[in-house]
C-alpha cells in the first residue's frame, strides 16, 4: 500500500502538485491520467525519492520514505519510463544485470531470472547482446520492462510506456503488458494521458488536473457520475473511447 | 585533497633528482649563451663538474634562480645590475655594488673586458639617406618606425626615459623580440631597434650605430655573478676570466656563434680548443630533446588528468564553485607562458627547474579537460540520469558505473586536446633552461636561423601527429562500444 499524505510539490512560485492525498491498493494496477502538466508523472518522481515533496509525507507499507531509506525502497520498485532510459554504454545484458551485479547477486540464479524475463517480455535472447542503439522503439521499452523486473520489485511504476512507440507496436505491447500484469499481480501504478490505455489496464483510475486529483473511479463511474465538467470534457475528447 | 597530496608527491619526486654539479646560466641572446659556456669550460678546466643551462630567460629569472641556488654563475652586466637588480638611484662604483650584492650572498668578477651597452641601431644606407648621425637628430623624424625588443621598452634605463631625455615623441613605436627585429630591420619594415654594441649583426647587416651624444646609457661592463657559497677554486677560476676578453674579441665570438650556430663551439674558439662538429649528433641531439618534450608532456598531462577530471567533475553540478573552477582554469589559460614561468619561479620548491615547467604545463593542461568532463556529464539527459538514481545505485556508484562511461568521449577529447596543446607549450621549458624542442627553437629564433628552428619546429609537429594517432586508437579502449556504434 502507498499512502500519499498532504503531498505537494511548487518549484518556487510554480505549483505543480497540490496538497493530495492518494491510497494505492496493493495487488491493484492504479492509473494516473489526466492532460499534459497535470502532475501525474510528479506523483511517480515523489514516489521514487526523484523529487523531494514541498509538504507532507510518502508511506510504503506503513514506513515513510526518507532521504536515508530511499536508495533501499528503489531496489525494491521497478520504474519505466517513456523513453526507457537505457544506458547507451551497456549491452541489453549488461543493462538489465547492471544493479544485480552491483548488489554482487549469485550468478546462477541471475542468468535464470534473465532467461524467465525474456520469456516474459517476449524478447529473443540472442538479442541480449545488442547495444540500445541497435533496438527498435518497442524492444527498447521490453528491455526497460526487464530491467525494472529484474531484482523482482514488489511495486512497479509505469511513466507513459508506451509514449514513444507506433500504434502497432503500441497495440502489441500492451496484449503483452496486461498478460504480465495477470502473471505478476503486483502492485502497479501507470501513468498515461490516454484513456482507452487507462480503461484497459485499470482496476482503478486516478483523474488529476492543474495539479489536483479530480475524480477517482472505474471507466464507468467517470462516465455516469462525472464529478465536474472537465471529467465530461476529458472523456469526450478521447475519440474512439465508446466502443469500450 | 587526495589528489593535490598525490601532485605534491610527485613533484618533490621529481625536484629530488636535480643536479649536484655547479649550475652556469644564461639569458636568451648569442653573447649570453657563450659567455655562459665560457664559465661552463673555465669551471671544467679547474676539475668542476659543469652543467650550463642555456636561455633561461631575463634578467629577473636569472637573478631569482641565483638567489635561490637553482644556478650558482651567470655573466651580466655593471650597468643590469645598478638599474635592475640593486635598482640604484644613483651610479654606483664597483666596490657599492659587491658590498650590495654581498648582502644577498652574491659575488662579482671584475670585468671581462669590454662594455656591451644598448645603443640604437639603423640601416647605414636609411641613416645616412635621412642624415641621422646621433640621437639627437631623432625628433626631426617623429614618423619612423621603431621596433624594440620588449625588455628595451620596460627598462628603467630603456625607451621611456632615453625618449625623456632626448625629448623624443617618436610616432611608431612596438615591442617585438630582438631577435626577429634584426630581420624587420632588414626587409626594411621597421627603421630602426635597440642592440648592445657587440652585437655581431651590426657587422653583418651593416648597420650603424647612433651616437649617444648626451651620454644617457650607463656602462654596461660584463661580469659574471655568482654565488659566494662556491668552492674558493671555482670562484678564483671565474676571477681569472676578468679582463681576458675585448670588444673585438666578444663580436668576433658573437659572429662565430652565429655562423656556426653552435655555442659551445664559439666558448671553445675562447679557449684555443680543437672544435668537434655537432652534427654527427644530430640525430641523437633530437632524439634526447624529444625524449625530454615528451617526459614534460607525459608528466604534465598526467598530473592534469589526476587533478582534472575530479575539477571537471565537481564543475558539473550548478552552483558558484564550478564557476569559480571553470573561470579560474580558463583565466591561467590567457597567462602567457613566460609570465607564468615568472611567475612561478620566485616560489620556494619551484626555481628554475623541470618542477616549474611541468607544474606550468600542468596548469596549461587543466582547461579543457576540466571542462569536457564538465560538458560531458551535463550533457547526459535527464531520463538517464533519473533512470540510474532510480534503480537504486548510491551516488558514486551512478558516477563510476553510468555517467563517466557515458561522457567518456568527450573526457577523451578534453584529454587529447589537452596532449596537441601541451606538445606545442612545453617549448616553454626552454625558457628556463631545462631542456625539450623548445631549446633548438628559441636558440634558432635567438640565431635567426631557420634550420635550427626547424630541427625543434618538426619533431614538435611529428609528436603532435602521433600523439593524435595514439589517442585515436585510446578511443577503441576507453570509449565503450555501445557509444561507437551508429545509430
Amino acid at each position: 500500500m502507498i499512502k500519499l499524505r498532504s503531498v505537494s510539490k511548487s518549484f518556487g512560485s510554480t505549483v505543480v502538485l497540490h496538497e493530495t492525498n492518494l491510497d494505492v491498493p496493493t495487488g491493484d494496477t492504479t492509473v494516473l491520467i489526466g492532460p499534459s502538466g497535470c502532475g501525474k508523472s510528479t506523483i511517480l518522481k515523489l514516489i521514487m525519492g526523484l523529487l523531494a515533496p514541498t509538504s507532507g509525507a510518502i508511506e510504503i507499507d506503513g514506513e515513510q520514505i526518507t532521504a536515508a531509506n530511499i536508495i533501499g525502497w528503489r531496489r525494491r520498485i521497478g520504474y519505466v519510463i517513456q523513453e526507457g532510459g537505457l544506458f547507451a554504454h551497456l549491452t541489453v545484458r549488461n543493462n538489465i544485470l547492471l544493479m544485480a551485479k552491483h548488489l554482487k547477486e549469485p550468478v546462477e540464479p541471475m542468468e535464470t531470472r534473465l532467461r524467465e524475463l525474456c520469456e516474459l517480455t517476449h524478447f529473443p535472447e540472442d538479442a541480449l547482446r545488442r547495444y540500445p542503439v541497435e533496438l527498435s522503439g518497442g524492444q527498447r521499452q521490453r528491455v526497460s520492462l526487464m530491467r525494472a523486473l529484474m531484482l523482482k520489485p514488489s511495486l512497479l511504476l509505469l511513466d507513459e510506456p508506451f509514449g514513444a512507440l507506433d500504434p502497432m507496436v503500441r497495440a502489441r505491447l500492451q496484449d503483452d503488458l496486461k498478460e504480465i500484469f495477470k502473471r505478476l499481480q503486483q502492485t502497479i501504478v501507470m501513468v498515461t494521458h490516454d484513456m482507452a490505455e487507462a480503461a484497459f489496464f485499470s482496476d482503478e483510475m486516478v483523474l488529476l488536473n492543474q495539479g489536483r486529483i479530480v475524480q477517482s473511479g472505474t471507466l464507468a463511474d467517470l462516465r455516469t457520475t462525472p464529478a465536474s465538467e472537465f471529467v465530461r470534457d476529458f472523456l469526450h475528447a478521447q475519440r474512439g473511447l465508446a466502443e469500450i | 585533497m587526495k589528489s593535490l597530496g598525490f601532485l605534491l608527491a610527485v613533484l618533490a619526486f621529481c625536484s629530488t633528482v636535480r643536479a649536484q654539479p655547479i649550475v652556469a646560466g644564461s639569458k636568451r641572446f648569442t653573447e649570453s649563451y657563450v659567455l655562459g659556456d665560457i664559465a661552463r669550460v673555465a669551471l671544467q678546466q679547474a676539475g668542476f663538474a659543469v652543467v650550463h643551462k642555456q636561455g633561461m630567460g631575463g634578467t629577473i629569472i636569472l637573478w631569482q634562480a641565483l638567489r635561490d641556488d637553482d644556478i650558482q654563475v651567470y655573466p651580466e652586466y655593471t650597468g643590469t645590475i645598478s638599474e635592475e637588480i640593486l635598482k640604484a638611484k644613483q651610479p654606483l662604483s664597483t666596490d657599492e655594488m659587491r658590498a650590495l650584492l654581498r648582502q644577498d650572498d652574491v659575488g662579482m668578477t671584475g670585468d671581462l673586458g669590454f662594455n656591451n651597452t644598448y645603443g640604437l641601431v639603423m640601416r647605414r644606407d636609411r641613416a645616412a639617406k635621412l642624415g641621422i648621425r646621433t640621437i639627437s637628430d631623432l625628433p626631426n623624424h617623429p614618423d619612423l618606425n621603431l621596433g624594440l625588443s620588449l625588455e628595451f621598452l620596460g627598462r628603467r634605463d630603456g625607451w621611456g626615459p632615453l625618449s625623456t631625455r632626448y625629448d623624443l615623441q617618436m610616432q611608431n613605436v612596438r615591442g617585438m623580440d630582438h631577435a626577429l627585429a634584426y630581420a624587420a630591420l632588414a626587409a626594411g619594415s621597421i627603421d630602426l631597434t635597440d642592440a648592445y654594441s657587440t652585437d655581431a649583426k651590426i657587422e653583418e647587416n651593416n648597420l650603424v650605430v647612433l651616437d649617444d651624444n648626451l651620454h644617457f646609457f650607463p656602462q654596461y661592463q660584463a661580469v659574471f655573478l655568482y654565488r659566494l657559497d662556491i668552492d674558493k677554486r671555482a670562484a678564483t677560476a671565474l676571477e681569472n676570466l676578468a679582463g681576458t676578453i675585448d670588444e673585438v674579441r666578444m663580436r668576433h665570438l658573437n659572429s662565430e656563434a652565429e655562423r656556426t650556430k653552435d655555442y659551445t663551439y664559439a666558448a671553445e674558439l675562447y679557449f684555443g680548443q680543437k672544435y668537434v662538429s655537432p652534427s654527427r649528433n644530430l640525430a641523437e641531439k633530437i632524439g634526447r630533446l624529444t625524449w625530454r618534450h615528451l617526459e614534460f608532456v607525459g608528466a604534465s598531462l598526467f598530473l592534469g588528468i589526476i587533478a582534472g577530471i575530479p575539477l571537471g567533475i565537481r564543475a558539473s553540478r550548478p552552483g558558484p564553485v564550478s564557476n569559480i573552477i571553470l573561470s579560474t582554469t580558463s583565466v591561467i589559460q590567457t597567462i602567457p607562458s613566460l609570465a607564468l614561468l615568472a611567475l612561478l619561479v620566485p616560489l620556494p620548491f619551484f626555481g628554475i627547474s623541470s618542477v616549474t615547467a611541468i607544474f606550468a604545463l600542468f596548469l596549461y593542461s587543466l582547461l579543457p579537460i576540466v571542462r569536457n568532463t564538465a560538458t560531458g556529464l551535463q550533457d547526459i539527459p535527464t531520463t538517464v540520469r533519473e533512470s540510474a538514481a532510480a534503480l537504486g545505485l548510491e551516488p558514486q556508484a551512478q558516477l563510476w558505473k553510468v555517467f563517466l562511461p557515458l561522457a567518456s568521449r568527450t573526457i577523451l577529447a578534453g584529454v587529447k586536446t589537452s596532449a596537441i596543446i601541451n606538445v606545442g607549450t612545453a617549448t616553454l621549458a626552454a625558457l628556463i633552461g631545462v631542456g625539450g624542442l623548445g631549446e633548438p627553437i628559441i636558440s634558432g629564433l635567438n640565431l635567426n636561423d631557420t634550420g635550427t628552428i626547424l630541427q625543434g619546429a618538426i619533431p614538435a609537429a611529428l609528436l603532435a601527429l602521433l600523439v593524435q594517432f595514439f589517442f585515436d586508437a585510446l578511443d577503441r579502449v576507453f570509449v565503450p562500444k555501445g557509444l561507437r556504434l551508429k545509430q
